[in-house]
């Protein structure tokens, strides 16, 4: 493995400052031009099983309830229960204190194959000790979590504290081993520029993370077409440096099959093909399942169908 | 990985939209006439050679017929009418190309061999906008800084190239329309389709017969227009080789013009430039409308010290480029606009092989009707090679590259263009102190092959005489006005 930092914060400085910028007009230009692109027939029918795929089923409400999360279990499984062609989501995510339940449902449903995804580390604002995220994350690994969704704590990058933000997130990394993968939340949309998208996208990976995912979801803009596409750099500049493929989860904002399309077309043309698969690229959504599952079936039918025939949950 | 999972199945825009007759006459005095001597000659699709339509061959007495009408237009309505009035048929043109929009943008992708993506997205609503923005200025003329009262030339001789048939023409009729002269135009032989979808326009909006008279035609055409005494002013875009020829031609004649000629830009990029935007640049710059772009930043001089890193960067983006179907909505590159031209840019880029320069394209599969040339960059290319002096006008970019800023400015100027440059850089007073250096007429800065009507375009040197566009480029279409 290439080291490209020695770890220490004077090393990542260096490595920052040293990375070219964005330039904003540009990035959101070439994002609009790849939103034109056309997928039709075949490759739209691909996509939008490749999309579901790729879906990280999220319930992240104050109101979460076991029946909620369970409802959902169920749905990621057999997302249409009339058609069992249709695959299996990517991940369940849900809140620590009910990863139990969503391991327990999921393996009840026929879903063991499906990891549970859990958002820690004081999501969303991160706003608290780093004490507290570390037992926070450690809850929900001893529940069955395998996959981990921290956020890093914005307040530090914006006053230019990288050395915290960086310290943070290999602490997180040291918890979760080899136990699960790790996914480091950005909320670019607070990060508000691309040049600090890029830069924290950079931080997340040297510090170990398994995958860069732009927002909480309780952020808006979040994974907006421009956003994705600094990230999808940032992980193939990675790969070209280090020979390691990082992966990308665009979580928020993303509902409809059109979106989820834009962003298959964003990973095939910038970071490459090699990224199209639900280990390197995720969809954090709840609405969108249900599109996605409508658009198949007008693509077997040619009718489309109604909010009748998908489950509400 | 070998084969990509997510092909794009294809996505071709319908045909059916267009309906083209298989042959047209001259449009004049707002009718449509057959040319005296009945010659006519076919216009093809560049993409597939298929025969699309056969056009008319204007002759000298057709062309004087055209310029009869145009003066008798001016005389009795055109220059009596308010600019306001004049407005309102600029606004009702500029709807009906909006209305008709993608009709157009079919229309010209047929023709012409470009991506339907930017017919559809760059070269009708531009054209449209240009209608727009004239239409503002008919009734406010007084108050562009060019004197008062100014007054039109009278008939304006219009001769416009094949790259941006429907753009160039919007660039052509609308600020003469708005300054109050009537035009004879004739577009490219090759390209003559959408400039004749036009003129159905000019009669759908009800515009007073003569006041636009399009003839088609080839270059005896256009030298009969040139030369006509009836003639009060010339606007030409085209080759730096027929400007000249055109200036020959009306020395001493008292006929103004304006020249929009060759170019040979340099695309700038320094050490500090966004470097994913500046390849994005690069590509946009030379690989858009298959290169035929006067302004194309055909000459990428980059800093030594990124230059590894950046051509890496170059070469990836250029694999991801699609060539093939220019009716194929994914379509990035699409076909040469003629035999001929093709012809031109295989022996420029010949002469790179043999100058000793290395040629490289990405795999790609180039149909096999029709006129096709890969997406290419020669590196190692020094000042003294032909393809870091002419224009190939095709999609064939030349690296070079610098060791200091003012190295890149010296390259950057050094040739007898001068229409437009590109710089990169992060750097706010580079990017000031580099423009101010530069001898171009436009100078984008972190961008390439942005237009807008407001904005005016022109050269520097062998690259023509006059802006066109802005208030600035009013002022060739009023007598006295500079």
């Amino acid at each position: 493995m290439v080291t490209l930092i020695d770890g220490s914060e004077a090393s990542l400085r260096k490595y920052l400052a040293a990375l070219p910028g964005v330039d904003k007009v540009g990035a959101d230009q070439r994002a609009a031009m790849l939103s034109t692109r056309s997928i039709k027939t075949t490759s739209k029918s691909w996509a939008i099983d490749m999309a579901i795929r790729m879906v990280d089923l999220t319930t992240l409400e104050g109101a979460d309830t076991a029946g909620k999360v369970r409802a959902i279990c169920a749905k990621a499984v057999h997302p249409d229960p009339t058609d069992f062609s249709v695959p299996s989501v990517g991940a369940v995510c849900v809140y620590n204190d009910l990863v139990k339940i969503a391991r327990e449902s999921l393996n009840l449903n026929g879903g063991s194959h499906i990891p549970v995804a859990a958002v820690t580390t004081a999501f969303p604002s991160g706003r608290a000790s780093l004490k507290v995220k570390i037992q926070d994350t450690q809850d929900a690994l001893h529940d069955g979590a395998t996959e981990i969704d921290m956020v890093i704590d914005r307040g530090a990058f914006l006053s230019g504290k990288f050395g915290l933000v960086f310290d943070e997130i290999i602490a997180i990394k040291e918890v979760c081993g080899n136990r699960a993968q790790l996914k480091v939340i950005l909320e670019t949309g607070e990060l508000t520029t691309y040049d600090n998208v890029r830069k924290a996208s950079f931080i997340a990976m040297l510090a170990g993370a398994d995958f860069i995912k732009t927002s909480t979801g309780k952020v808006s803009p979040a994974a907006t077409p421009p956003v994705v596409l600094v990230m999808l750099e940032a992980v193939r500049d990675y790969y070209l440096q280090t020979g390691m493929r990082i992966g990308v989860k665009a979580a928020g904002g993303i509902r409809t099959t059109k979106d989820a399309i834009k962003q298959l077309v964003l990973v095939n043309e910038v970071a490459g093909p090699e990224w199209l698969n639900p280990h390197l690229f995720r969809i954090g959504a709840s609405a969108l399942l249900n599109d996605l599952l409508m658009q198949r079936m007008k693509a077997a039918s040619g009718f489309y169908s109604g909010s009748n025939y998908v489950t509400l949950d | 990985m070998d084969k990509n999972p997510f092909e794009y199945a294809p996505a071709p825009e319908s045909r059916a939209l267009v309906s083209i007759k298989g042959q047209y006459g001259l449009f004049i005095n707002g009718a449509w006439v057959e040319p005296k001597t009945k010659d006519k000659f076919s216009t093809i699709n560049p993409a597939n050679e298929e025969v699309l339509s056969k056009i008319s061959q204007a002759s000298d007495s057709d062309v004087d017929r055209a310029v009869k009408a145009a003066r008798a237009a001016y005389l009795k309505t055109w220059s009596k009418m308010p600019g306001k009035e004049r407005g309102k048929y600029l606004f009702r043109i500029a709807r009906i190309m909006q209305e008709r929009a993608r009709e157009f943008a079919v229309l010209e992708t047929l023709d012409n061999g470009k991506p339907i993506r930017e017919s559809r997205d760059v070269d009708v609503p531009l054209a449209a906008a240009h209608f727009f923005y004239h239409a503002g200025w008919a009734d406010k003329l007084d108050h562009a800084g060019l004197g008062i009262n100014p007054k039109p030339h009278g008939v304006v001789g219009q001769i416009i190239p094949w790259n941006f048939p429907l753009l160039m023409l919007a660039w052509k009729i609308a600020p003469a329309l708005a300054t109050g002269n009537t035009v004879v135009l004739k577009p490219a032989e090759t390209t003559s389709l959408t400039a004749l979808l036009f003129a159905e326009v000019c009669q759908q909006a009800e515009l007073p017969a003569g006041v636009v008279n399009i003839i088609t035609g080839d270059g005896a055409t256009g030298a009969a227009l040139v030369n006509h005494p009836g003639i009060d002013k010339i606007a030409f875009t085209g080759s730096t080789e027929v400007g000249k020829l055109i200036a020959r031609s009306i020395a001493i004649s008292g006929k103004s013009a304006t020249l929009e000629l060759g170019g040979k830009a340099a695309n700038i990029v320094f050490e500090d430039a966004p470097i994913d935007e500046a390849v994005e640049g690069i590509v946009n710059g030379i690989f858009f409308n298959q290169g035929h772009v006067c302004c194309a930043g055909s000459r990428l001089i980059v800093q030594e010290n990124i230059y590894d890193d950046l051509l890496v960067k170059l070469k990836r983006r250029m694999s991801l480029i699609r060539v093939g179907d220019p009716l194929d909505k994914n379509t990035d590159l699409g076909a040469i606009n003629s035999a001929a031209q093709l012809a031109k840019i295989k022996e420029l880029s010949a002469s790179g092989d043999t100058e000793g320069a290395f040629r490289w394209s990405p795999d790609c599969q180039l149909p096999s009707k029709g006129f096709w040339f890969a997406p290419t960059i020669f590196t190692g290319v020094t000042q003294s090679h032909r393809i870091a002096r002419e224009e190939i006008f095709g999609p064939v970019l030349s690296v070079l590259t610098f060791r200091t800023p003012q190295e890149a400015i010296e390259k950057a100027n050094n040739t007898p263009y001068g229409l437009s440059a590109g710089i990169w850089s992060e750097k706010g007073s580079r990017i000031l102190w580099a423009s101010k250096a530069l001898k171009a007429g436009v100078i984008w800065a972190n961008t390439f092959n942005k237009f807008d009507p407001a904005s005016p375009f022109g050269g520097y040197k062998e690259s023509g005489w006059g802006r066109e566009g802005g208030r600035h480029g009013l002022a060739p279409y009023l007598k006295g006005a500079k």
